[in-house]
């Protein structure tokens, strides 16, 4: 691998930057009415900090439209950030451009939500998982087809060769993300990022994928950033977990604290609204914060949540927006007032 | 299997796409044959010689359309001198030579003209030459004498003193034995007789004859006006329309389509830029702006399709595939080839543009029939290529010459049912193409 | 449960037409609901879950061949109905449906107060103002604010659409209302509380369900009874309590293993391989090939077996069959 560091977990013990690390990270999405005239801004991050350890899994949970998807892609180099500096392995990518944004882009993979469509339909698998080679330049067929069937005896897509000639559609789901997964391993990348990889999967296949994950990033010590809306599948599959909401980061915590002793009342309010399958669920309501999710154009003043949370203080929370940090234990933060 | 590979073999389930393909391959060999039978040059000066046309009726129809209509209208009858035994006497210091030309005539019509071809040679003194032309029943009628020069074309059914003589224009005349002046006068069928008696001055002088009787009717596709066979034009008019057709229709379709990929890929100012080119060229007119270029530039065929192409490519077909690509756009697999760094001649060139290849195949080949026709038009409009023998052409020259209200049906008729049938071929290919490749219109 | 039940549902089958052959969606389903249960038809994609609720309400695809088998509404068959009277006298009337994409259900340029009060103007023959009426006291029902009844339906949230969507279906008052993955595009703040709503509607009315969904967690928020579906068959059919705690089919067993759980320190386990093609499933058990306790008998195909009170399982593992658990 090309990351010389250690493992960093936890990684408030990193010796060292991680590898990567974004500060004040801000995209914002310029609306537009007749195609020039500035009318606002989706404001879909929002000052996020984060850092991920060579070697860590980091989730990143929120509902749709809390922004965990623009901050993947702004991490990918596909949105630029409006404000903030992510560096990645001691590079900045701010301004990022041509060979060095493209060399950043082979140490950086990609699984999506929708594994049909991330795979084009008129390819298949031999063509699809040649593509980022042939890009990143790997010469020789032979050297090419040699990378492909390990990638995908990696997935466990075997034997290689009658996976190879076919095309996506003639694959199950869950197939098909391995084809994406093992794309994303093809330029032995250091990080992945995983933008909701099971949502769309049935949930038989979901812990599969969601255990392939686990185990190549632990065997290439890859950081691997999951964003999932789906609390329940984060606990045996990462290290730590952020909790976005309204562009920000609320809460982040190694995952089975955060799951345990979950300090933000939106944290709570996730946890309480899921259930494990239980015949008594039908028998009780649940517990439920009223309102809508914020919208990104006008966002609530102060804490994103203050309307929606019950412990809300008035003249508190809806004026100033809470620091990220307040520590209720070491390697625990959340962003709410409550634990100032 | 690639989807391409099962498109084509679920074609396989379409009559009409076989029937259609059919088609195209008939057209395509008769193609090839007409350009390996008479290659491109020879076709063009062909096409526009007098000379090679000399012994074929003007504007005769071809000979099926009459024997179908029960017509016995009689087929040109060739006679040379060379086909028959020339006698020759010796009188003191000049020759006589004597041939006499049968003519076999069967026939219910009388013929449209009669001609004789002389060619001699010598030195300083021409031949004088008499004719005489024989019925089948004997009777001879004297059609003259004179010099003759080297090469000269005696019109028997030009000859004004003949005509008074006979009561009835010559061509008539000479096949019937009615008597002068009535009013609907029957071939007398049988073998009559042109008796060539030539005297010559000179030793070594020569006399070669050649009498054409010209007939009603003309081959398989009948000739025009300017006794030119429509086959050539019929057979050199396929390539030049599908050659036409095909590269039209691949130069704007492929143009265009590219085009349309990277203003959606780019945006911005890019695809800006395109569309508002795009309207502009939307409410330029195509056709008088040909016309325009072929009255004050040029006609040629090349400059044509050139221009026909380039006001081709900012047409409604960009707006078409920009509708089909937007969403194609936005896919995840487009996402994924940025994340792993493809560019963007490559996003456009193998990631936008080979998705909706499928949905343009058809489009494409219904197109090509389009300007097909486009070319056809252009031709009956005055713009056809000057020098090229095409269908078009000869629905110009009908035009010109007014075949409907003369009743030459065939001259129409002909390069009409080729543009038909182009049509129908490249229109039946298509439809089948569009019910496999394009979803929507596929009804399990 | 002595009545005649609300629904009844015997040895129907489904089959399309497709490029590759018949295939077979929906193979030999038994299915009884009584008024005031809401059951759960629980299955991943593929299994037939969704060709089973376009069957009862036939808004079936153009290549689907008649289903076969019989469907009782209070003891009167409804399959055979020609379409017209289904129409008239089925649809909307006895059985409501609540769709997965809330947007789609949705007219953009009526008001939702009018898309509501629709179904009581041409079921009902309500007058415009009753049916105002009703669609009023249906939005309070379902908790949205009674002002929104004049708004559009992209002026609405995705959470309050899919709420407009089950007033539709309620404001005629169905025997049965049929609520297709009515969550699954949601958030989960949002899930919850269409959620709520729907159990306190059941509570309150009465009214049953038929709740289909791939999600096993969201079957329990609602479930008074469950049918897990395996490639087109029902595999198990069983009260909620039973099938949470006690499953009996070992397909059952092993999806509730794979359920990710919030708190849980056993990992979930996926099961290996993948389901039948339904194109050309085999003779046997469908399950068989996945299952870790097949054996020789697995080769026939398993009848569904009691195995408690209305508790069925396909297996022959089952002790009703003679095998042993």
């Amino acid at each position: 691998m090309t990351t010389p560091q250690p493992s960093t977990r936890p990684p408030q013990a990193a010796p060292g930057e991680p590898l990567l690390c974004a500060e004040g990270l801000h995209t914002h999405f310029e609306l537009r009415q007749w195609g020039f005239v500035r009318v606002g801004s989706v404001r879909a991050v929002e000052g996020v900090d984060l850092t991920l350890g060579a070697g860590e899994a980091v989730a990143v949970v929120g509902e749709s439209g809390c922004g965990k998807s623009s901050l993947a892609r702004t991490l990918l180099g596909l949105h630029r950030p409006t404000g903030g500096t992510v560096r990645f392995d001691g590079t900045p990518l701010n301004g990022l451009s041509g060979r060095a944004l493209k060399r950043y882009r082979a140490r950086v993979g990609y699984v999506q939500q929708d594994p049909y469509g991330a795979l084009p339909p008129f390819m298949d698998i031999q063509r699809i998982l040649a593509e980022p080679l042939i890009i990143h330049g790997v010469r020789g067929r032979a050297e090419r087809e040699r990378r492909i069937d390990t990638a995908l005896a990696e997935v466990g897509l075997t034997p290689a060769a009658d996976t190879r000639r076919k095309f996506p559609h003639q694959l199950s789901g869950g197939q098909q993300q391995r084809v994406v997964i093992a794309r994303a391993l093809l330029l032995r990348p250091a990080m992945i990022i995983a933008d909701e990889p099971v949502s769309m999967l049935d949930a038989s296949v979901r812990v599969e994928i969601l255990e392939l994950l686990r185990r190549v990033q632990r065997e290439h010590r890859l950081a691997l950033l999951y964003i999932t809306h789906d609390l329940s599948t984060v606990r045996h599959y990462v290290d730590r977990a952020l909790v976005m909401y309204g562009g920000r980061i609320v809460e982040q915590a190694p995952v089975t604290d955060l799951l345990a002793r979950s300090g933000h009342p939106y944290t709570e309010a996730l946890l309480s609204a899921l259930g494990d399958p239980d015949a008594d669920n039908a028998r009780r309501q649940r517990e439920v914060p009223g309102g809508e999710p914020p919208s990104l154009v006008h966002p609530p003043s102060g804490c994103r949540f203050h309307p929606r949370c019950p412990h809300a203080m008035q003249g508190k929370c809806e004026v100033e927006p809470p620091p990220p940090d307040f520590r209720p234990r070491a390697d625990h933060r959340v962003a709410c007032w409550l634990h100032e | 299997m690639s989807p391409w590979l099962q498109g084509l073999t679920r074609l396989r389930q379409y009559p009409s796409a076989l029937a259609g393909l059919g088609i195209i391959v008939l057209l395509v060999a008769v193609a090839i044959y007409a350009v390996t039978a008479i290659p491109y040059s020879e076709a063009r000066d062909l096409w526009r010689s007098g000379e090679a046309w000399q012994d074929l009726p003007t504007s005769a129809p071809p000979v099926w359309a009459d024997r179908l209509l029960g017509g016995d209208a009689p087929r040109t009858i060739r006679v040379a001198t060379d086909d028959v035994v020339m006698e020759q006497e010796r009188y003191e210091g000049v020759r006589l030579q004597r041939a006499t030309l049968p003519v076999e005539f069967p026939y219910g019509g009388f013929p449209q003209e009669v001609n004789l071809f002389v060619e001699s040679q010598f030195d300083d003194r021409q031949p004088f030459v008499r004719l005489t032309w024989r019925t089948p029943d004997g009777e001879a009628i004297p059609l003259g004498a004179r010099r003759v020069g080297e090469s000269e074309r005696i019109s028997i059914s030009q000859d004004r003193q003949l005509e008074s003589r006979l009561g009835f224009a010559p061509q008539v005349g000479l096949f019937t034995d009615a008597a002068p002046g009535t009013d609907d006068p029957q071939v007398r069928q049988g073998t009559y007789e042109l008796v060539i008696e030539a005297i010559q001055f000179e030793e070594t002088a020569t006399l070669d004859a050649n009498l054409v009787v010209y007939g009603q009717v003309h081959g398989l596709f009948g000739t025009d006006h300017k006794r030119r066979d429509l086959a050539v034009a019929l057979l050199w008019g396929t390539p030049i329309a599908l050659a036409f057709g095909l590269l039209a229709a691949v130069g704007t379709t492929v143009t265009t389509l590219i085009i349309a990929a990277t203003g959606v890929w780019l945006g911005g100012w890019v695809d800006a830029a395109i569309q508002r080119l795009t309207e502009v060229n939307m409410i330029l007119p195509l056709l008088p702006i040909l016309v325009m270029v072929g009255t004050l530039y040029s006609t040629s065929i090349w400059l044509m399709l050139g221009v026909v192409v380039v006001l081709g490519i900012f047409s409604a077909g960009i707006k078409m595939y920009r509708a089909m690509l937007l969403p194609i756009r936005e896919a995840p697999y487009i996402e994924a080839a940025r994340a792993y760094g493809a560019g963007n001649a490559r996003i456009i060139l193998r990631y936008l543009v080979p998705r909706i290849l499928p949905v343009l195949i058809p489009t494409f080949v219904t197109l090509i029939p389009t300007y097909v026709f486009l070319e056809a038009s252009l031709a009956v409009l005055g713009l056809g290529d000057p020098v090229l023998p095409t269908w078009g052409k000869i629905l110009n020259d009908a035009q010109a010459q007014s075949a409907l209200y003369h009743g030459h049906y065939y001259w129409v008729l002909e390069p009409a049912a080729l543009l038909m049938l182009t049509g129908l071929g490249f229109a039946m290919l298509g439809f089948a193409l569009d019910r496999v490749f394009n979803p929507r219109l596929r009804s399990v | 449960m002595a009545d005649a039940p609300l629904m009844e549902i015997e040895d129907l089958g489904l089959s399309y037409a497709t490029e590759q052959g018949t295939l077979r969606a929906v193979d030999g389903v038994d299915l009884a609901l009584h008024r005031g249960e809401a059951l759960a038809v629980l299955g991943e994609s593929g299994c037939g879950k969704s060709s089973l609720a376009k069957t009862l309400l036939r808004t079936l695809p153009r290549n689907a061949y008649p289903p076969t088998g019989q469907l009782r509404l209070q003891g009167r068959e409804v399959l055979g109905l020609p379409e017209e009277r289904f129409r008239r006298e089925v649809r909307w009337v006895r059985i409501a449906l609540v769709m997965q994409a809330a947007m789609n259900a949705l007219n953009p340029v009526v008001r939702v107060g009018e898309q509501v009060a629709e179904p009581l103007r041409i079921h009902r023959r309500a007058s415009r103002r009753q049916a105002r009426q009703r669609a009023a006291e249906a939005f309070e029902e379902v908790g949205i604010p009674t002002d929104f009844l004049r708004r559009y339906p992209h002026e609405l949230s995705g959470g309050m659409r899919q709420r407009a969507v089950l007033a539709m279906a309620l404001v005629t008052e169905p025997d049965l209302v049929l609520l297709d993955e009515p969550t699954s595009a949601l958030d989960v703040l949002t899930q919850a509380s269409i959620m709520n709503v729907l159990k306190r509607i059941k509570h309150e009315r009465g009214v049953s369900f038929v709740f289909i969904t791939h999600d096993v967690a969201t079957a329990s928020e609602l479930a008074d009874r469950v049918a897990l579906m395996y490639a087109g068959q029902v595999v198990e059919a069983a009260s909620a309590r039973a099938f949470f705690d006690e499953p009996a089919h070992p397909y059952s067993r092993l999806l509730m293993a794979a359920v990710p759980r919030l708190h849980q320190e056993r990992p979930p386990s996926p099961i290996p391989g993948r389901p039948p093609s339904l194109l050309d499933p085999p003779a046997g058990c469908r399950f068989a090939e996945r299952c870790p306790w097949a054996f020789e008998r697995c080769g026939e195909p398993p009848p569904m077996a009691p195995c408690g009170e209305r508790h069925h399982a396909r297996c022959w593992l089952h002790p009703g069959l003679g095998g042993e658990r």
